[in-house]
């Protein structure tokens, strides 16, 4: 196997020399009677999830035709997941978007005419400029997830705007970003510096990775369960995880905030925690114990109805294992609205087994930092007003929500142009019809994606981006236990009209006269001058993928390796003065969900292994294996609605949302008050012609949410579906 | 010579379904047919379950019904271990697909040929492992040699207790299971 890795490696570089040249590696299979294949390898890094795994594209006479993971990559450890391995499904989309078009009809309503990049893009900088004339910079905002993203938020910047908002922070792991940082002084890190493969204990609450397939991650977690580590899974769902679980604690949902604060009450009163550690470095026990003091296990059975002496045993139990006990942080935490607290247990949780900064439980990334820079780019303007994040203290981003409300009502300032970059807004925010009545609103909605999503049909302009294996994008700098360079550059050259965002921001600010930040001949000067002064050859770089520099860990707590905290006490807070100061609970407490009121269940959601969101919905091999989600729902229910495995049903919520049809999955591996469905489904979008209607939206019934008061986050599982018969 | 097969360890299968995908691009498999896949049972009720995952794929079985059943020699064993088809022999008359107990073939709409795992010799044959293997996150897909008693492979199948699936049939399989309590 080296051998011919090494020769691929050595091929790779005339490869990625551009998908122009056509490179040169004659494969010892093309030997026989057919005709030889002209066949290349070329590093790049997948874009199928923001994972961003390190890959090698194998080319066969220009096309895309397998794709591997890069051994060399810590994301990927040399293995692709499934939609990894599905990569040329998006290359490949025959309902790709694939020329720049405006939008001559109504928003919502579309007629597309197909016109010119000049035009798109001059179209689109007549717009950009008139409503910063008329309203300034900052009435221009950008939505989005993935790669391109930073050269999106690099023409914001030099335009003028301070809002760059991405969903990733309310409506996903915001919340737990923050409650780590208020303990800790530090976010778990994505991806999360947890040493999985070493834990003996591990809790998994409301995650589900495995079918949330982050892969090193799934790697490591799978590694930690085959060397003998205890696992608890707390989720009303029988999971793939739970199916591994030492013990599956079916939580009623909602309730995880008690079932923790019960945990830290009874490691507390019988003296279970690290005690040495805690001293050393927590403040705020005294005022943790007082706090939690009544929440006892039988107080936290009813209202968890998990059993009390489980809830005791398995917080004896973590304890004996400590500091090599990994709570996990999850990832997607705007459950409820109280998220940022609930994170803020978990964390708490964490530093009572000591398991921060310790083997086993979560590591230090690297202190080492690259910053890569292209030389004699003028000063950014200063923006002139506040980025939009809401009133929330600890809303550290401009935020999805907030700058959705200002563009609704106009405060606290108008918000006049959206760019959405890789993010179908349809799907990722709560609440559609807010969302629509923001777009009504808009003088610019510009929508540079690589597919059909619902979202395009509330453009005035399409710009279509080619895929990640058609295009360079900037350099990926990962901090995990060790410092590394990821290159992605394309495979093959752009199809259709499709181009990449370095290109397209560019010709976009020049039409702007912000030609001064875009100093850079080509991409590959733009790359080259920032790799160089850091003695980083780009053909090095492009023939590897990916460049690690090891001498740089320091995971674990150690004499020399003292952990800093950067809260105010510069200790971890286990009871917080900050919050408190600002009218919040220092110490979480608990609040009872409201519950589903007759013949309703609460709606969950969550992935599958297949899927990323909406986006890859219509990828033929991944389309194959999951079509449509499911409704999960209890057997016991099921059968006592006469309701029967595999029937399609209608799922409507508490405010009349009907769904589209649905398969129901009637099973034992779900509590009887709640429906789980696969996000991302139900696609409205005629033009995504495998995804078309199939399965349901949880986003559509998703109507209401609940608002974190510490960082805008919106806590998404606070709706109620009842399930019909298909009509 | 070798003797090729593989042992899964059903205690590491996350269920990720990259065996699945990795096996479709690497062969070119057609739409909506799998030369592997993962079956996932699930036995009790609400709240005590139990899950089992379990990859399957051709069994390479030395015993192999596919090869006796096949009326123009078309299916063959290969000495190394490996159950080919031979595309230009095979007449499409399914007699294979019947005899197979472990449902590991198809006819490929394409051709009108039988069409199977076949460990993806042609990487065996540049020293890289199955595709499936490859790619398996959660590394329960073990390949190697069964000749050679020095072999990863080879060291299980001897210190641990495996399993066939259909032992019963008679057939032989070259593909092991590593899972101490299988469902029912």
């Amino acid at each position: 196997m080296s051998l011919t890795r090494r020769d691929f490696l050595k091929y790779s570089a005339v490869a990625a020399a551009g998908a122009s040249s056509v490179p040169i590696f004659k494969s010892a299979m093309a030997m026989g009677k057919k005709p030889e294949k002209v066949v290349s390898h070329v590093t790049t890094f997948c874009e199928m999830c923001f994972w961003n795994c390190g890959a090698i594209a194998k080319v066969e006479n220009g096309k895309v035709v397998k794709l591997e993971g890069n051994p060399a990559n810590a994301a990927s450890k040399g293995k692709l997941c499934a939609r990894g391995n599905a990569g040329m499904g998006s290359l490949y989309d025959p309902d790709r978007l694939k020329h720049p078009m405006l939008n001559t009809g109504k928003r919502g309503e579309p007629k597309w005419k197909k016109v010119s990049w000049d035009e798109a893009l001059g179209f689109t900088a007549e717009k950009l400029k008139s409503i910063k004339e008329k309203y300034g910079p900052e009435a221009v905002a950008l939505i989005s997830h993935g790669s391109g993203g930073s050269f999106w938020k690099y023409i914001l910047n030099a335009y003028g705007s301070p809002n760059y908002t991405a969903p990733s922070f309310a409506q996903c792991r915001g919340p737990r970003d923050i409650g780590y940082l208020l303990t800790f002084g530090d976010g778990p890190g994505s991806p999360e510096q947890i040493d999985l493969a070493n834990s003996k204990f591990i809790v998994l609450i409301g995650s589900h990775l495995g079918e949330n397939v982050h892969n090193s991650q799934v790697q490591e977690f799978v590694e930690g369960i085959a060397k003998g580590a205890k696992l608890v899974v707390v989720d009303p769902r029988f999971s793939t995880a739970a199916g591994k679980a030492t013990w599956w604690l079916p939580i009623k949902p909602g309730t995880d905030m008690a079932l923790l604060l019960s945990w830290i009450n009874i490691i507390l009163q019988e003296d279970l925690y690290d005690k040495e550690y805690i001293n050393k470095y927590a403040m705020g026990l005294k005022g943790l114990k007082e706090e939690v003091k009544n929440y006892t296990p039988e107080w936290a059975s009813k209202e968890t109805e998990i059993p009390a002496d489980l809830i005791v045993e398995t917080a004896r139990e973590m304890s004996r294992y400590k500091p090599r006990v990994l709570i996990h942080p999850g990832r997607h935490s705007s459950w409820y609205g109280d998220d940022t607290q609930r994170s803020r247990a978990m964390a708490i949780l964490s530093a009572l087994m000591g398991s921060w900064g310790r083997e086993g439980g979560y590591y230090f990334p690297t202190k080492a930092s690259l910053s890569l820079v292209y030389p004699g780019i003028p000063d950014m303007p200063e923006p002139q007003k506040h980025k939009l994040s809401g009133d929330w203290p600890y809303a550290i981003e401009a935020t999805t929500t907030a700058m959705r409300r200002a563009t609704i009502t106009g405060n606290p300032y108008p918000v006049k142009g959206w760019i959405a970059n890789g993010c179908n807004v349809m799907k990722t925010l709560p609440n559609q019809k807010e969302t629509i009545e923001a777009i009504k609103n808009l003088d610019l909605m510009v929508v540079v994606d690589i597919l059909p999503f619902e979202h395009t049909e509330w453009a005035d302009v399409i710009l279509p981006e080619c895929t990640y294996l058609e295009r360079y994008d900037d350099i990926k700098v990962s901090k995990g236990k060790t410092l590394s360079v990821t290159i992605r550059q394309p495979a093959v050259n752009p199809m259709y009209e499709s181009k990449p965002s370095w290109w397209i921001t560019r010709e976009l600010g020049i039409k702007l006269g912000l030609e001064a930040y875009y100093p850079w001949s080509d991409i590959e000067d733009y790359l080259k001058k920032q790799l160089e002064p850091k003695g980083i050859r780009l053909e090095t770089l492009k023939e590897k993928g990916t460049i690690s520099f090891p001498d740089t860990a320091n995971p674990f707590i150690a004499p020399g390796n003292e952990p800093v905290f950067n809260t105010d006490s510069k200790k971890i807070e286990l009871y917080s003065k900050a919050l408190k100061e600002k009218g919040f609970d220092p110490v979480p407490k608990y609040k009872r969900p409201e519950a589903p009121s007759n013949g309703y269940f609460r709606l969950i959601y969550g992935r599958s292994p297949l899927h990323t969101f909406s986006r890859t919905t219509n990828n033929q091999w991944l389309w194959e294996l999951y079509k449509e989600n499911e409704a999960w729902v209890s057997a016991k229910r099921a059968k006592a609605m006469g309701l029967k495995n595999g029937e399609y049903v209608v799922l409507v919520n508490q405010d009349g949302v009907k769904s589209n049809k649905i398969k129901l999955k009637a099973t034992e591996r779900i509590r009887e008050d709640c429906v789980f469905i696969v996000h991302g489904f139900g696609n409205n979008s005629k033009d995504l012609k495998k995804a078309y209607k199939k399965g349901a939206d949880d986003q559509g019934l998703i109507t209401r949410y609940a608002v974190d008061p510490l960082m805008g986050g919106t806590g998404m599982r606070v709706n109620f579906v009842k399930i019909v018969k298909e009509a | 010579m070798p003797r090729y097969g593989m042992v899964i360890d059903q205690s590491r299968c996350i269920g990720c379904m990259a065996c699945v995908v990795a096996c479709k691009k690497e062969n070119d498999v057609p739409d909506e047919h799998y030369r592997t896949r993962v079956v996932e049972l699930v036995e009790g009720t609400f709240p005590k379950l139990r899950m089992e995952l379990r990859p399957e794929l051709c069994n390479h079985c030395s015993n192999a019904p596919c090869v006796y059943n096949c009326p123009t020699g078309a299916s063959y064993k290969r000495e190394d271990g490996i159950v080919m088809v031979n595309k230009k022999k095979c007449v499409g008359c399914k007699a294979c697909i019947a005899a197979c107990p472990y449902d590991a073939r198809f006819v490929d709409p394409r051709t009108g040929a039988a069409h199977k795992c076949t460990l993806c010799e042609h990487r065996i044959k540049e020293g890289k492992e199955p595709a499936c293997v490859t790619t398996c996150l959660s590394k329960a897909r073990i390949f190697g040699d069964f000749g050679d008693p020095q072999s990863t492979v080879s060291k299980i199948k001897a210190d641990k207790h495996i399993r066939v699936l259909i032992a019963e049939a008679g057939t032989k399989p070259f593909v092991f299971y590593l899972n101490p309590e299988p469902l029912a």
